[in-house]
């Protein structure tokens, strides 16, 4: 049984100009995903989201904490460990149209892997295997083997590096908004993959700011705002029963098919100018996350602008100061988490 | 009938002949009307979009006409669009998030685009600009600030303020919260209605691939497949009572928050679009649809089988005939 344990991990992005801010895009974030689960990572455009997937597929080196696959500590990998690291845990990105080189055909995403892997492999047991994984994400292998990449749908695309994914021996999968280019009626087609996978033992973490299709797919929800967890917990219980504002407020803005967005109409924003728009942020401000129009985002977007830090530069002159914790400390310091339930974790607000 | 649509068919031209992107589509929007516009990528929605608008070189207009307010809209005639753009019809275009030029502030921006479309009283333009800036709950330095230092939500929601803001009779909005977060998505539905209630535009088209979207800020709904018309009604009926497979089975394929793949499992829609390149005869869902027969050999009409609520489908045709 693998386990994929992230253990207080922060990462700082460092602005390169120079008296620039040093942005907190992960704040000591903790979970585990174990085989067989699906977890959703949800959070809006910054929410450090992404940062967490490539922590994990170690393409970004945490500023602190650790990620820890087996027991095992992932930036201890030597090259050769990575290789044998990457044999288990893989990533599929958000645009499979760039994830190609359109000058070759689609099926090299395969060779590249073999040429990595499975050198000494007989052509016969490799295109045993290639059909086998095509068939598993439930594609014709005479349909896209051989292909240039504009020949193939969105969907199908997407499909083949899950389908390259698989060819190792592949226990985690980082899908990162891997659904959210396709149509409508294809973007099914990948969920239901998943699923199936998933009942395959293997552990999916998926990452997506649509809340409706975290929803569909995942066994447990993690809501990130601002590079900290705000609720985790199963989904059913984290979308069932809210408890954070934030969760409210994301979950109120969702545009569903059945349901109108309640909104306050043209009479409840009265006159014209500073003095409506200054009704508008009154009205968010009071935190009734149902009725607050989505200014709410604008405020957070701001907020989140402030968060940012001013490098602190006499620090470096006067040498460490008194018993005052360093700003970077505070910044990195997430909402102390409690349980409100067995298997969900709610955030102090901030 | 603010905008009216008739028999418009647009082709892009190509090394082996022209491609006929949107064909023989008609359809009308009423003032104060919200039409979306929605379909698969690929199926004509934006070119309808941009032929309203812009036709650029690769296009040409080979069929039917546009009345704007009852004067015919010279699409095919470059120069004489350029003199109603922004007054009578405007873009929100797809790619609005990058719409910005960054070297110059959003006033000045404004500015020069009114500048250039021969406004003379820009100051109070400006001051509108300024109004509306605030209406949306944005702070209005956002005049000084060059396109970089907006977020992504805030460029998309200046970028709709500055193509709203000689109050133009057509708004075309090309998947203008397709890129956003939930919450900025929101935001900028919420804006496009109270726009619409303000009066700043007159009828409004949003093009989209997220019906959901549609669900919330459409009053009726025209759904598009292959570069033809497939079903128009109100946005409730398209929602609770579609009548075409294609809608049915898109809205079919909607996960909603709560539906879980262990209670519900939801189905996509196999096979992909035909190439407008050589489209087949014919019903042109007629591979993927699952109630296929013999009659989708011949091209369906798009005709009105209830009141308002218009669809292309031998089949739905045939159920009304036999009522």
């Amino acid at each position: 049984m693998s386990t994929l344990t992230v253990d207080h991990v922060s990462k700082l992005y460092r602005a390169s100009d120079l008296g620039g801010g040093i942005t907190p895009a992960l704040r000591k974030v903790s979970f585990d995903i174990k085989q067989g689960e699906v977890i959703s990572l949800i959070g809006e455009s910054g929410s450090g989201k992404t940062t967490i997937g490539k922590v994990i597929l170690r393409l970004v080196q945490p500023t602190s904490g650790t990620v820890t696959f087996d027991g095992k500590d992932i930036s201890s990998y030597s090259q050769r460990g990575l290789r044998d690291y990457y044999r288990h845990v893989q990533g599929v990105f958000q645009d499979p149209f760039s994830s190609y080189n359109p000058i070759y055909r689609a099926d090299r995403v395969f060779q590249l892997v073999r040429g990595v892997y499975f050198r000494g492999l007989s052509q016969r047991k490799w295109d045993a295997k290639i059909e086998e994984v095509l068939h598993a994400v439930s594609l014709n292998p005479g349909d896209v083997l051989g292909k240039y990449p504009h020949q193939l749908s969105g969907g199908q695309q997407q499909r083949l590096l899950i389908a390259r994914a698989l060819l190792l021996d592949v226990k985690v999968l980082v899908a990162d908004e891997i659904i959210s280019m396709l149509d409508a009626s294809t973007r099914v087609d990948v969920l239901n993959l998943l699923v199936k996978l998933k009942r395959e033992g293997l552990a999916i973490l998926f990452v997506t700011h649509d809340l409706s299709l975290g929803n569909y797919v995942s066994d447990r929800t993690i809501i990130l705002r601002r590079g900290a967890i705000v609720e985790m917990g199963a989904t059913e219980k984290v979308f069932g029963n809210p408890r954070h504002d934030y969760t409210k407020m994301l979950l109120s803005a969702v545009p569903e098919l059945h349901k109108k967005w309640h909104r306050l109409g043209p009479a409840a924003v009265p006159g014209n100018g500073a003095a409506a728009a200054a009704d508008v942020i009154t009205d968010s401000r009071n935190g009734d996350a149902a009725s607050a129009l989505a200014h709410v985002s604008m405020l957070d977007e701001l907020s989140h602008a402030q968060a940012v830090i001013r490098r602190d530069f006499r620090s470096f002159f006067s040498g460490r100061g008194g018993n005052r914790p360093s700003p970077v400390a505070v910044a990195l310091e997430p909402p102390a988490l409690t349980e409100f339930e067995p298997d969900h974790l709610v955030a102090e607000p901030e | 009938m603010s905008v009216s649509v008739e028999n418009l068919s647009v082709a892009y031209r190509s090394r082996n002949g022209d491609v006929t992107a949107v064909d023989n589509v008609s359809f009308t929007i009423a003032d104060g009307e919200i039409m979306g516009l929605a379909g698969e990528s690929g199926s004509g929605k934006s070119t309808i979009g941009n032929s309203l608008i812009y036709l650029d070189p690769r296009m040409k207009q080979t069929g039917g006409k546009v009345t704007v307010d009852g004067k015919e809209l010279p699409i095919s005639d470059s120069k004489a669009m350029r003199r109603l753009r922004m007054t009578e019809v405007s873009l929100v275009p797809q790619y609005a998030m990058s719409a910005l030029p960054p070297t110059r502030r959003i006033g000045r921006l404004t500015s020069d685009l009114l500048k250039s479309h021969g406004v003379h009283d820009r100051d109070a333009v400006l001051a509108e600009m300024k109004r509306r800036i605030e209406l949306i709950g944005l702070q209005e330095d956002v005049l000084r600030k060059y396109s970089f230092e907006l977020s992504g939500g805030m460029r998309q929601r200046v970028t709709i303020i500055m193509s709203t803001l000689l109050n133009p009779s057509l708004l075309i909005a090309d998947e203008v919260t397709s890129a956003l977060d939930v919450s900025t998505q929101r935001a900028v539905g919420e804006m496009l209605l109270e726009f619409r209630d303000r009066g700043f535009v007159k009828s409004m088209m949003t093009i989209t691939h997220d019906l959901s979207i549609l669900a919330q800020i459409a009053d009726s709904i025209l759904i598009m497949y292959a570069g033809r018309l497939a079903e128009k009604a109100s946005t409730e009926t398209i929602v609770n009572n579609p009548l075409h497979p294609y809608t049915q089975a898109l809205i079919a394929s909607l996960p909603e928050v709560g539906v879980r793949h262990d209670q519900t499992t939801l189905t996509g829609i196999p096979g992909r679009p035909p190439s407008l390149a050589n489209p087949p005869e014919g019903c042109r869902f007629r591979a993927r649809c699952p109630f296929a027969f013999r009659k989708c050999g011949e091209t369906p009409p798009f005709e009105e089988v209830k009141s308002g609520h218009y669809v292309a489908c031998w089949k739905v045709t045939q159920e009304e005939q036999g009522k």
